[in-house]
């Protein structure tokens, strides 16, 4: 029994060296906002207000949004590759945003090109 | 014995009480909910994939250019954020068992999410009754398919949030809540990821 205890120890150390990883504290949660914010309102001027060529807008939104989307996700939803659930939940959302590339992607694609073909 | 992972073998962590719960059991919860996300952003994936290939039949009505107010959107994307980070702090909150500040939190995360979703609700309100309802076009039945499928997600979230508010007043922050809390937690800024693709590929390029 006293052997099981101590392995109780050792993951009660592992889980409080862990805790800012996967729970994120004051400062991590600022950081992510601040970011957000910006990736926000830069998308945001961009098209309201600003005088760019429509190709540098819509590179510079997606962009924005791809970021802004990482940092969510490193930020707030603290997905890592430090601990071992970290671990399991990024390769879960690798492979999501894998599939979720082909369904959008390539129905896209398939739709656009097959209406391109009804044109002549 | 110590060669079985608890979080393997009930009985264990049973015998070894509360306190192996605490590690075993909650973070198993919070996986297999963050893998419900996942499949829910295949469902999102292909309301985006259907927008993308219908929002330019319009069947001769209104587009997005014509409909879409930035700054409004903007108000909304403000909501949706505020309350992100307010959540956060909620957490934050939840692991060092203050339940006074989560409950306050809590609170004022469902009054952003609230007023994101009063001015979701606003916006289709007027939309429909100019008569540009789902009905009108391929492009307006994608679009409220899409945004109305966000903010029926925030709904539950909202509905979710008010009984764990009860709970918490109620129970306090046992391990059993703070896993509630944590998955509620996933779910909501799960939500907020969302939004910055629906903000992007409907507001922002449709309006451009």
């Amino acid at each position: 029994m006293s052997h099981s205890g101590t392995q109780v120890g050792v993951q009660h150390t592992t889980h409080h060296e862990q805790h800012d990883a996967s729970h994120g504290d004051v400062k991590s949660y600022l950081i992510g906002f601040v970011l957000s914010v910006i990736l926000t309102v830069i998308p945001f001027y961009m098209v309201m207000e600003g005088d760019y060529s429509k190709a540098t807008v819509l590179w510079t939104i997606v962009t924005m949004a791809v970021v802004q989307v990482w940092v969510h996700l490193k930020y707030f939803l603290h997905l890592n590759f430090v601990t071992e659930e970290g671990k399991a939940s990024s390769i879960a959302f690798i492979f999501s945003a894998l599939i979720i590339f082909m369904v959008v992607g390539l129905s896209v694609w398939i739709i656009y090109e097959s209406n391109a073909m009804m044109m002549y | 014995m110590t060669a079985v992972p608890s979080s393997l073998n009930p009985e264990l962590s049973h015998a070894h009480g509360d306190d192996h719960e605490h590690h075993a059991h909650p973070s198993n919860n919070v996986f297999g909910f963050w893998l419900y996300l996942m499949t829910d952003c295949l469902l999102f994936a292909s309301f985006f994939a259907t927008y993308a290939v219908l929002y330019m039949n319009t069947a001769g009505g209104v587009s997005g250019k014509d409909i879409f107010e930035l700054d409004y959107v903007g108000i909304e994307t403000a909501a949706l954020l505020l309350s992100s980070i307010t959540f956060g702090f909620a957490m934050i909150s939840a692991h060092a068992k203050k339940q006074k500040a989560v409950l306050a939190w809590l609170a004022v995360t469902f009054v952003f999410g609230a007023v994101f979703i009063g001015m979701e609700i606003n916006e289709f309100h007027h939309l429909i009754a100019e008569g540009n309802g789902p009905q009108r076009s391929a492009f307006l039945t994608s679009f409220f398919s899409l945004v109305g499928l966000h903010g029926m997600h925030v709904t539950a979230g909202l509905i979710w949030m008010t009984t764990l508010i009860i709970e918490v007043a109620r129970k306090g922050l046992g391990d059993k809540t703070v896993t509630r809390l944590s998955c509620l937690s996933l779910f909501w800024h799960f939500l907020d990821v969302v939004w910055i693709c629906v903000f992007t590929v409907v507001y922002l390029m449709g309006a451009m």
